[in-house]
């Protein structure tokens, strides 16, 4: 190699001279940063149209607009029955899906055997998740409205049959992500407890699901963001459109009638009166903003648990 | 396999007769027609433990009865028999260095010994492997207390994702440890030659150490549930030499309180730092099987067979 370095010093530099234009890399990364400028754009056009009509009247009615209840009248029409239903919706799925849709990700990831019921039920929970949602809200009309019905719980279109239809509707969603953030904890750490004498249960309980719970939460509240958006199971299971809605009303807060958020958009966005535009996007950015929070919720959980480690 | 004996419903290992008891010869697989290049029952396993140089005679005597003894042992994955007929003895207060070529079955050999493999399913175990005096796979014993009395160590350092501390308190507080839990730490710590690095910032993430940090840690960890048998699974095969030989005195320190199976690809880590070594070889049906076993200065300057010749001298595998 020395002997010719003087000749091929000349080549050597040519050679390490990148003289090429990569086009295809060029145009490659372009497309990419176009793509995300589409979707960004799209979310920018979206919520500036929500928000330049609905701002205004969140803006002049206060919190007026989140304290009133529903009303024909545009100006005295407000959301709190909405806002109430979707917070106990909020609680009813986040106490009855998340339990159950956790516990059967351990199993399955854990302590089920690797076998072909196992896989055959590992993929029919992923069919479920994309099962539409109003397949959900038929299912809630049919079992839930009917069981409460039957008990004599109101005439069964009451705010546990749309929980409990929510609930079903993102438990698989919940398992997916759950049983997602359980696989990946790496083997070693699972095999360094059982090397030092860790029933499964120690290296499921102080182990794996401490390493999971970041990704668990992450996933979880996805889920619940979309139950908290979801209509037409909601309408299916007995939601009412409309101000005959009593949720809120603490006599009858679960026999009675109710509503949420993504209900009421539904039905001031059909109202014929110009006013009910601007209030249909109110109603969206309270229905964005409590989305928000409960994300922020988890974040927050999420972070305060990954600071343990 | 039909057992008649009622203890034994999940692996009956076979019957053993009184001559396979007797501590001083393998059980070459004179059955397998593939083995017949190999000299059978060239092999002895540590009866020349009396003829060990004076450095450790007085640790061990030589007929000290064994704390780990494997009976004609077969481990399968499924179909696949991945070690055939090893037997073994793993001597108290010594450390048994298990070298060979990838795939004669090593590490498998080595978890068979505190039930590790129970973790894959599909796998099974015929013969024995008798901890001071009981059949480890007896249907009565918990797989979980026998890690508790042989823990483990593994090829890549893997401490929790928790405080050095924590990392070295999960064994004792798993157990219900009630004594005192610093002291503890603090002796597991010093024994794995690890104290004096870390005493000022036990409360950082294990993570946050050094690779051979790592491994000393998992050795505390290890320690602190005070096994009586540490295996350790090719400990210092994602370290640097400097890191290597730390570990290496530590396991000449600790083999005073501890008896040491470790699993090696370093025939030099096995010259310089085992008292006793097994040599295993693959068999043309992919089985592992035992070639030689004896102390480790015979195997590497004297030893009984071609094949581990070759292989310590490095003309094969």
């Amino acid at each position: 190699m020395s002997t010719t370095q003087a000749v091929t010093a000349g080549a050597v530099h040519r050679s390490l001279q990148g003289k090429r234009i990569d086009l295809v890399g060029y145009v490659f990364s372009g497309l990419l940063l176009a793509s995300l400028l589409f979707t960004l754009a799209i979310l920018a056009v979206l919520v500036g149209d929500q928000f330049q009509r609905g701002l205004p009247v969140l803006v002049e009615r206060g919190t007026d607009m989140l304290t009133s209840s529903l009303s024909s009248r545009p100006d005295r029409a407000g959301v709190l029955q909405g806002l109430v239903g979707t917070a106990m919706l909020a609680v009813m799925v986040s106490v009855i899906a998340f339990p159950i849709g956790i516990l059967t990700a351990i199993y399955l990831e854990e302590y089920a055997p690797a076998n072909r019921l196992t896989r055959a039920i590992d993929v029919n929970i992923r069919n479920l998740a994309g099962v539409p949602s109003v397949v959900y809200g038929l299912l809630g009309l049919a079992v839930f409205v009917a069981l409460f019905q039957a008990i004599g719980v109101g005439n069964g279109r009451n705010i546990l049959s749309g929980g409990l239809t929510l609930a079903v509707l993102i438990l698989p969603l919940v398992i997916i992500t759950s049983a997602e953030a359980i696989r990946a904890v790496p083997n070693s750490i699972r095999e360094a407890g059982y090397g030092i004498g860790a029933s499964r249960w120690q290296v499921v309980r102080k182990l794996v699901l401490p390493s999971a719970v970041p990704g668990i939460l992450t996933g979880t509240v996805l889920a619940l963001s979309r139950a908290l958006g979801e209509t037409a199971p909601l309408i299916l299971a007995g939601a009412v459109l409309g101000s005959f809605s009593t949720a809120g009303g603490i006599g009858n807060l679960f026999g009675g009638p109710y509503t949420a958020l993504p209900i009421i958009v539904f039905d001031w966005a059909r109202k014929p009166q110009d006013e009910f535009r601007a209030l249909t996007s109110a109603a969206i950015i309270v229905l964005l903003a409590v989305t928000l929070i409960a994300n922020a919720f988890a974040i927050f959980l999420r972070n305060r648990y990954d600071r343990k480690w | 396999m039909v057992t008649d004996q009622p203890s034994d419903a999940i692996e009956p290992p076979p019957q053993h007769s009184g001559d396979l008891m007797q501590p001083t010869t393998t059980a070459p697989d004179t059955v397998d027609s593939t083995e017949a290049a190999i000299p059978p029952a060239t092999q002895v396993i540590h009866v020349a433990t009396s003829a060990r140089s004076a450095t450790d005679g007085a640790t061990a005597p030589a007929d000290e009865a064994p704390i780990i003894e494997l009976r004609d042992v077969s481990f399968f994955y499924g179909a696949f028999r991945a070690v055939k007929n090893i037997s073994i003895k793993v001597p108290t207060h010594q450390i048994t260095a298990i070298i060979g070529p990838s795939g004669s079955g090593k590490s498998t050999l080595l978890r068979t010994m505190n039930r590790m493999n129970d973790l894959i399913p599909g796998t099974r175990v015929e013969g024995s492997v008798v901890y001071q005096g009981e059949d480890l796979y007896a249907a009565y014993v918990d797989p979980v207390e026998v890690r508790r009395h042989i823990g483990m160590v593994f090829q890549k350092p893997n401490p929790f994702p928790k405080s050095i501390y924590d990392n070295v308190a999960f064994g004792p507080r798993l157990n219900g440890f009630k004594g005192d839990l610093d002291a503890l730490v603090e002796r597991s710590l010093q024994r794995a030659a690890l104290w004096n690095e870390v005493k000022d910032k036990l409360k950082q993430s294990g993570l946050s150490l050094s690779g051979g940090q790592q491994q000393r840690l998992c050795i505390a960890r290890a320690i602190a549930t005070s096994p009586d048998v540490i295996l350790m699974d090719e400990p210092c095969s994602a370290l640097d030499p400097r890191a290597t030989l730390q570990i290496e005195e530590l396991m000449a320190q600790i083999k005073e309180q501890y008896t040491i199976v470790i699993v090696t690809h370093n025939m030099q880590q096995a010259a310089r730092a085992s008292d006793k070594t097994v040599f295993l070889n693959m068999a043309d049906d992919g089985a592992g099987y035992v070639v030689e076993q004896s102390d480790t200065i015979t195997i590497f300057t004297n030893p009984a067979d071609r094949l581990t010749e070759d292989y310590v001298s490095g003309r094969f595998g």
